[in-house]
């Protein structure tokens, strides 16, 4: 690994003057997936900048009484949503994926904002922010999850932007289903399922090259919400994934079948 | 270099790294405590895991940096006045373990695992176990290990 400059700032704003003007800059969170790219050479950075230190992104809050909005802080590691009773009680279907990611070691360091801003195509929390309409809060606005996740690896982030923390709604019923990769544990092909008042959404993890919804499902399922529906949906091609170890008929046939499952898991 | 200072095994250090310096690093090359070993160095086999603030971390996957002011527990700290801990008891009347590689960084997190959850089935020991690999044993007997410490510190026996 290439050395670097290390910076453990106070505030957010500290933090995005480290970052501005400098390209080679890299912020780090709970660093689950940045280590190992960092020790493969595979980004050089000039300087690290470490969210640790900075007060007030670690917490897990309802806004809005009952009905309000769950607010989990961008520093906020898997494990700690997982075992929130608050989460727990409020999205079940968040708390369970929150727990079903990497391993435990894993989730005792990475954090719910580090994985959003890295974007991995086969990551879990990209499927439950899409499905579950949430909203990526930044240092300087506030992102609709259908607008943030923009290609592989690849968000409408901007270079010094900062996620603070991550605004969901909560569903009537949500429930995630995923077939993990069995070295990895990433999603082969993940499918995060909420049923909410306003409608149904479903959103695919793993199987092409950023999440994506099932918008044909999601309609279905807001007229029957019951999991036939997925026997019938069918994936556009041109999300799927080609060239890996998986077939996209292969991929179809695993996002029906998750589809099924996390449909299921909501009853 | 940086400066930092931190708790291992309740010991109070004071050392200077370079940013680049793996947790791992320090633990093994600065302290020269190599009870805790580097499997894979690609963050996936658990062989590294150790504990900061009493969460198991892979020591590969931290740099040391991130360790200042924190509380470090490695294989050695685990055990007091030359008995050892339960769970390092299980591993070796349960044969939970071939050739050794592995077994710190097992014995670390599943003694953390029966902390948080002091009565578990063996699913869930299974699933807690997913970031530790071992290529000898086939995990029968060391998840045989983790079901007798849990039932041993149940029990309030050492």
């Amino acid at each position: 690994m290439r050395n670097f400059e290390f910076h453990r700032p106070q505030s957010v704003a500290d933090a995005v003057t480290l970052l501005k003007g400098n390209d080679a800059a890299k912020l780090l969170a709970g660093g689950q997936s940045l280590l190992p790219i960092l020790k493969l050479d595979l980004a050089q950075p000039s300087d690290l900048v470490s969210l640790a230190k900075i007060p007030g992104l670690k917490e897990i809050r309802s806004e809005g009484g009952d009905r309000g909005d769950l607010v989990i802080g961008a520093l906020v590691t898997h494990d700690e949503v997982a075992s929130s009773p608050e989460v727990r009680q409020r999205i079940p279907g968040l708390a369970a994926l929150a727990g079903g990611i990497g391993d435990a070691q894993i989730r005792n360091r990475g954090t719910i904002g580090g994985s959003l801003a890295h974007a991995d195509p086969a990551a879990d929390y990209p499927a439950a922010v899409l499905a579950l309409g949430a909203t990526i809060v930044t240092d300087r606005r506030s992102i609709a999850a259908d607008d943030y996740f923009t290609g592989l690896f690849q968000t409408a982030l901007g270079a010094d932007e900062i996620i603070t923390a991550v605004r969901f709604p909560v569903p009537e019923r949500s429930a995630y289903a995923k077939f993990p990769h069995p070295a990895s544990k990433y999603a082969v092909v993940g499918v995060m399922v909420a049923k909410t008042a306003g409608g149904v959404r479903v959103a695919v993890t793993g199987a092409g090259s950023k999440v994506f919804r099932l918008t044909a499902l999601e309609q279905a399922l807001t007229e029957n919400f019951a999991w036939r529906a997925a026997s019938a949906v069918e994936v556009p091609p041109g999300d799927l994934r080609t060239g890996g170890e998986s077939s996209p008929e292969y991929l179809a046939h695993l996002v029906q079948v998750m589809a099924k499952r996390a449909i299921q898991a909501c009853q | 270099m940086a400066t930092i200072s931190l708790k291992v095994n309740e010991k109070s250090h004071v050392v200077d790294v370079e940013a680049r310096t793996l947790l791992v690093e320090l633990l093994r090359e600065h302290l020269r405590l190599t009870g805790t070993h580097v499997g894979c160095d690609t963050s996936q086999c658990g062989a590294c895991t150790v504990w900061v603030d009493g969460k198991s971390v892979k020591s590969c996957a931290m740099l040391a940096v991130e360790a200042d002011g924190a509380a470090v527990t490695t294989i050695e700290g685990l055990s007091g006045n030359g008995k050892l801990h339960p769970m390092q008891t299980a591993f070796h009347t349960c044969h939970g373990l071939q050739c050794g590689f592995c077994t710190p960084g097992m014995v670390m997190r599943a003694t953390e695992l029966i902390q948080r959850n002091p009565n578990p089935t063996e699913d869930e020991v299974r699933h807690g176990l997913e970031g530790n690999l071992c290529r000898c044993t086939g995990y029968h007997n060391i998840v045989k290990a983790v079901l007798t410490a849990a039932e041993t510190v149940r029990g309030g026996a050492q």
